[in-house]
């Protein structure tokens, strides 16, 4: 990874010095060694706070939608599963392709913080990565760990190190594929409980929501200029008289908002404080389309319309739900 | 909570009925100058298309205690707005099999074609599923674990 960093920044000192881009969008360093945050650099000199390493998972194309609309050209850093994003918004003509320099840059799995506090990491004052293996150094000593055991979820069913759009590309010599599981594995598991189970589930982990609004801010999906549950009628600025299955609802919603144009990057599980395992529900709408319609990538293209935006006279009726067998 | 019991103490559920207004509204209609009964249960909203049927409508509906969600529009094909039924139809495919999902029960929630001249089919329709929600009894309370009052 250091390479690639090295290389990602000698390329954004020479877009700057070259002058086809006035800005560049990466990560920098946050308060603490696993907190990277989005970030614009408007100069070489800037770029001195650049970073990029297992920690930047954070997918940078929502950011676009804003930054697309300054002045001047942007440099953006994509990895593969971002590049889904990105051609979703070029689609919906939420950013403006001309003014983007997109850089696709290379992904070997990002590592999830909480699986190495999991392991009572306590104190720490830095992380090294060294190929496949992850060293902590804290207070109290160095603990090394598996690189496959710490990274994120959705880094365990990644949809491949390839990226579907991008000017350029910066990629590592060895590239490194970090799947091991079927992203659908996890639905399937869910599906094969009860119905009541499934509502115990579901209603002790949406019950957790804390409606810190993370997921949606996150979600490049979710871009709606005046989302629906800011509406000042529904009480949304009186917190205590909202309705007691709000917080169930925003999520169910959400998901039914951006499905057919979810791409399962898996931010909103990762920025949620409270776990809640989101791309749960992501997923079984994009399980539901593959089977219903047809399978659909949402992001893979830029022109094919959306399952939810088009329609088959001979498509399945609703009643193909009640009538599946099984309780209920 | 409305109430649910009659006189008797038998379990009277409650309905919720989408219809569009340029069929099976107007099917409702035909049923009602046709003489033809159909439960009191059902409650009908009109809508100007199925189309217009927004997910959240049916969640509020059953979050406000709705027993059954009924969503009634023209057959496919014949959309006064010429397409609005397709995608209704793709919308509650994946909204039905979400609810599933949730474990809120699927029987609970159905879509049907009527047109404004098949009365008699609306009158059945709403007959068979009042019938069917009330043997199902009363929805599960959709509620955040956080407000629930008791532990029961």
């Amino acid at each position: 990874m250091q390479e690639i960093f090295g290389l990602i920044k000698e390329k954004a000192e020479k877009l700057f010095a070259d002058g086809s881009v006035n800005r560049v969008l990466g990560w920098k360093k946050g308060e603490t060694e696993y907190d990277r945050i989005p970030s614009v650099f408007e100069s070489a000199e800037e770029l001195e706070e650049f970073v990029y390493d297992g920690f930047c998972a954070a997918n940078l194309s929502k950011y676009l939608i804003r930054e697309s609309r300054e002045d001047g050209k942007i440099a953006v850093l994509l990895k593969p599963c971002d590049s889904y994003s990105f051609n979703q918004l070029v689609k919906e003509h939420r950013i403006k392709r001309d003014n983007i320099y997109a850089i696709g840059i290379d992904c070997d799995g990002k590592l999830d913080i909480d699986k190495i506090k999991a392991a009572g990491v306590k104190a720490i004052q830095s992380i090294e990565e060294n190929g496949s293996e992850v060293i902590v150094h804290t207070l109290y000593g160095d603990k090394k760990f598996n690189r496959q055991d710490v990274l994120l979820e959705r880094c365990l069913c990644c949809k491949g190190k390839d990226h579907v759009s991008g000017d350029e590309f910066i990629l590592a010599q060895n590239r490194v594929d970090t799947t091991v599981k079927d992203r659908f594995e996890d639905v399937r598991k869910l599906e094969a409980m009860t119905p009541d189970e499934r509502f115990e589930f579901w209603r002790s982990e949406l019950s957790k929501c804390i409606r810190c609004n993370a997921c949606r801010n996150v979600c490049p999906a979710c871009n709606c200029i005046k989302c629906v549950f800011d509406n000042e009628d529904s009480g949304v600025a009186a917190k205590a008289n909202v309705d007691t299955f709000e917080e169930n609802m925003f999520h169910i919603i959400r998901a039914f908002h951006v499905a057919g144009r979810c791409t399962d990057c898996g931010e909103c599980s990762r920025v949620c404080p409270q776990h809640i395992p989101l791309h749960l529900l992501n997923r079984k709408f994009i399980k539901d389309i593959d089977e219903l319609y047809g399978e659909f990538k949402a992001g893979a293209d830029t022109e094919t319309k959306g399952p939810l935006t088009d329609y088959r006279t001979g498509d399945a009726e609703p009643s193909l739900i009640s009538d599946r067998g099984g309780s209920n | 909570m409305p109430v649910k019991t009659t006189e008797n103490g038998e379990f009277k559920p409650l309905i919720v009925a989408f219809c569009c207004n340029w069929c099976s509204y107007a099917g409702a209609d035909l049923a009602g100058t046709s003489r033809l009964s159909y439960p009191a249960d059902v409650k009908i909203i009109r809508v100007p298309c199925s189309c217009r049927v927004n997910p959240l409508f049916i969640l509020r509906a059953f979050q406000r205690g709705a027993d059954g969600v009924i969503i009634c529009g023209c057959h496919p094909g014949d959309c006064h707005y010429t397409t609005g039924n397709y995608y209704a139809r793709r919308r509650m495919t994946l909204l039905f099999s979400m609810l599933d999902y949730l474990g809120i029960e699927r029987k609970r929630t159905r879509v049907e074609w009527v047109s404004a001249a098949e009365g008699v089919r609306f009158s059945e329709v709403m007959n068979d599923f009042a019938k069917h929600i009330t043997e199902l009894g009363e929805n599960k309370k959709l509620e955040d674990l956080r407000c629930k009052k008791s532990l029961d």
